[in-house]
């Protein structure tokens, strides 16, 4: 045998570059073929640290748990005590967070309304203005405050049940809205005050206000507004939570919400939604920390969002600070976002259930993130608020086991002492121990 | 008339006073005394009253204004009849920035200058000022009509959509797909009707009109330096 002869040289298996991976390629080759960049909705796709690098230890002689299903474990919360004359009561700590009709079909606006209602919750309004189907099946509905101002006028501003003033979102931290014009129908477009299939921007920066000090004297005018009677809620990006929950609280704020960048949107640029902002994980331990430095920790509620899908994550959040969360793509997959019964409608647009994301384009195949009225009547509200309903109630069961597992007899008292973390990176954002010691890196007092 | 001085009243006793008049309230008439530059004063009025307010005010005056008249008797913060739905608001004096953002109705009427973001994203109001405006003016502005009796500033119009501009002195710069447009006859009457309602004694051939060019409604790669 001639080893010299090539047919004889075994063949390395081919090599794909990490670096140049098959996703980076088709990235390129469809940036290369188009000349614009990738705008896509929903959040974060890249793994990140989060609540699944965290772990409950459970009961044990020093901790002695909760009987399941006999002794009682609370899950209401109440925001916007602080100031406001009517705060809110909620029977469970999970919101629906906003999501504009625009982006969302009117019925599936309306599933959202019922599921939260049936589940004693709130829903949350978007970028766009209020509609009726909402503000009727909402119970207990927050009216979104956005740079845009699409759709504000006072009537609705006092119909509402509290008001979030949106100063960032997770997805895109000093982004605006981004609403392309296949989904600008004649509804949309008279709410909005704009004319039909055009691509909507939204501003990125409110349009008459800047900086903490004006921020003060808004909140002083909605509140003239509304009579001091609602909550005000501020909701902010995953960008700075020690100085922006400072700021919020400063500004009089009821309520932060804080959106880490696992957290959707509608519609914006994938490159935003991947590389700016920080995870979930990262930023709830300083926005606590920065309440707590005021003394206003548990009077200011602090609402996280941004990958929240289960029971566990509610708990984890709760566990370090969270007076409450709130959920949209988690919400958005209850009522049946991504559902695989729509596979070959997903195989024809050239991706798969799970993965599709071209919320903007309007052709959603479960009749959700689209105007297209053939396509939204496929989506029927009644069943979809019943799986909302189901879902919120499986997550709050879920908390409660853990919580009283324990030893916690309101979701409120579970607490950092009670977690573990199962990676250096998720120990040294959430400041919750590695597991098997009592470090974290960063732990004041420590060599390391 | 209702006398109220705002330094012995305070805000909130004022603003919820204002608040309880109804559709039918046989109080009409206002006067607000010693004002002092305080911020939200009658802002969320939603009645068919008249309110004076004698002397400057901060941000936020008349904010969402509905029905009501405001007159401000001075200068007048930030954000003076923002968001406003219908109505009038009258400002004696100078406004500063912000004056009618997004504003959906009504007439805003600034009888000195107005300084930056006049206009900004406004959705339907129609303001008028007596002297000049600063930059940033009718940024995204949605529709509704901004009439500049002086001059106007840097980058006036920057991406506005369909709202109309009528500036009758220079302007600096147009913004973002802003451009010069035709005065047809319809023009001439929507803006001798806001002139004559603001007590203007211009005349509408002496305004050029300014609007959207319409590039930028879809996003194309071509235009990504406008940006």
């Amino acid at each position: 045998m001639n080893q010299h002869d090539p047919k004889n040289i075994p063949q390395t298996t081919p090599r794909q570059s990490a670096t140049f991976s098959p996703d980076v390629n088709s990235e390129i080759r469809r940036a290369a073929a188009t000349g614009i960049y990738d705008i896509r909705g929903g959040g974060a796709k890249r793994s990140l640290p989060s609540f699944d690098d965290l772990l409950f230890m459970g009961a044990s002689i020093s901790r002695y748990p909760l009987e399941g299903y006999r002794e009682k474990c609370e899950t209401s919360v109440t925001i916007g005590g602080l100031h406001a004359e009517n705060p809110i009561h909620l029977d469970i700590p999970i919101t629906i967070a906003g999501m504009s009709f625009g982006a969302l079909s009117g019925p599936a606006k309306e599933a959202l309304g019922r599921g939260a209602t049936a589940a004693g919750t709130s829903t949350t309004t978007g970028d766009g203005g209020m509609t009726s189907e909402e503000r009727g099946h909402s119970k207990t509905l927050v009216y979104q405050y956005l740079p845009s101002r699409y759709g504000m006028n006072p009537d609705d501003l006092r119909r509402a049940d509290a008001i979030e003033i949106v100063v960032g979102q997770g997805a895109k931290p000093g982004g605006g809205g981004m609403l392309l014009g296949q989904k600008i129908s004649d509804r949309v477009a008279e709410m909005r005050n704009l004319p039909k299939g055009i691509d909507q921007r939204s501003a990125c920066r409110h349009p008459d206000w800047t900086g903490p000090d004006d921020l003060e004297i808004k909140i002083l005018e909605l509140r003239e507004i509304t009579g001091w009677k609602v909550p005000i809620y501020v909701k902010i990006a995953g960008a700075r939570p020690y100085y922006d929950v400072t700021l919020a609280v400063k500004a009089g704020a009821d309520a932060v919400v804080l959106d880490g960048m696992q957290g959707g949107t509608a519609a914006t640029q994938d490159v935003f939604i991947e590389h700016v902002g920080q995870p979930t994980l990262a930023v709830i331990r300083p926005a606590v920390q920065a309440l707590q430095d005021l003394g206003m920790h548990r009077k200011v509620q602090l609402i996280l969002s941004g990958g929240i899908r289960s029971g566990a994550d509610v708990a984890k959040a709760m566990a370090l600070g969270a007076d409450a969360v709130a959920i949209g793509t988690a919400a958005l997959i209850a009522l049946g976002d991504n559902d695989p019964k729509y596979e070959a409608e997903y195989n024809a647009m050239g991706t798969t259930a799970g993965a599709y994301d071209d919320w903007h384009e309007g052709r959603d195949p479960a009749g959700i993130t689209t105007q297209d009225p053939e396509l939204s009547a496929r989506f029927d509200p009644i069943e979809g608020g019943r799986r909302l309903k189901n879902y919120l109630k499986v997550m709050t069961l879920e908390a409660q086991t853990i919580a009283r597992a324990c030893g916690k007899n309101h979701l409120h008292n579970l607490e950092p002492e009670d977690l573990v973390a199962l990676t250096m990176e998720a120990a040294a954002m959430a400041q919750i121990p590695l597991a098997g010691t009592d470090w974290y890196p960063g732990k004041p007092n420590t060599s390391y | 008339m209702q006398t109220v001085d705002l330094q012995e009243t305070g805000l909130r006793a004022l603003n919820k006073m204002l608040h309880a008049q109804s559709e039918t309230t046989n109080q009409t008439a206002w006067e607000i005394l010693n004002p002092k530059g305080a911020h939200a004063i009658a802002c969320g009025l939603n009645a068919p009253i008249e309110v004076t307010v004698k002397g400057s005010t901060g941000y936020y005056c008349a904010g969402m204004n509905q029905h009501a008249t405001v007159n401000i008797h001075g200068s007048a913060g930030p954000g003076t009849a923002e968001n406003m739905m219908s109505g009038t608001v009258v400002i004696e004096g100078d406004a500063s920035q912000y004056a009618g953002a997004t504003g959906h109705g009504g007439l805003l009427v600034i009888k000195g200058n107005a300084s930056s973001r006049c206009g900004i994203s406004m959705k339907g109001i129609d303001i008028v000022v007596h002297g000049n405006i600063g930059h940033m003016s009718a940024f995204m502005a949605q529709s509704g009509n901004l009439v500049v009796c002086g001059d106007a500033g840097d980058a006036l119009g920057d991406s506005c959509y369909e709202a109309r501009l009528f500036v009758r002195g220079t302007v600096k710069s147009l913004g973002a797909d802003c451009e010069r447009k035709e005065m047809r006859p319809e023009h001439l009457e929507i803006l001798q009707d806001l002139l004559t309602r603001a007590g203007s004694d211009a005349k509408p051939e002496e305004f050029t009109r300014y609007g959207s060019a319409r590039n930028l409604y879809t996003f194309d790669v071509d235009n990504a330096a406008a940006y």
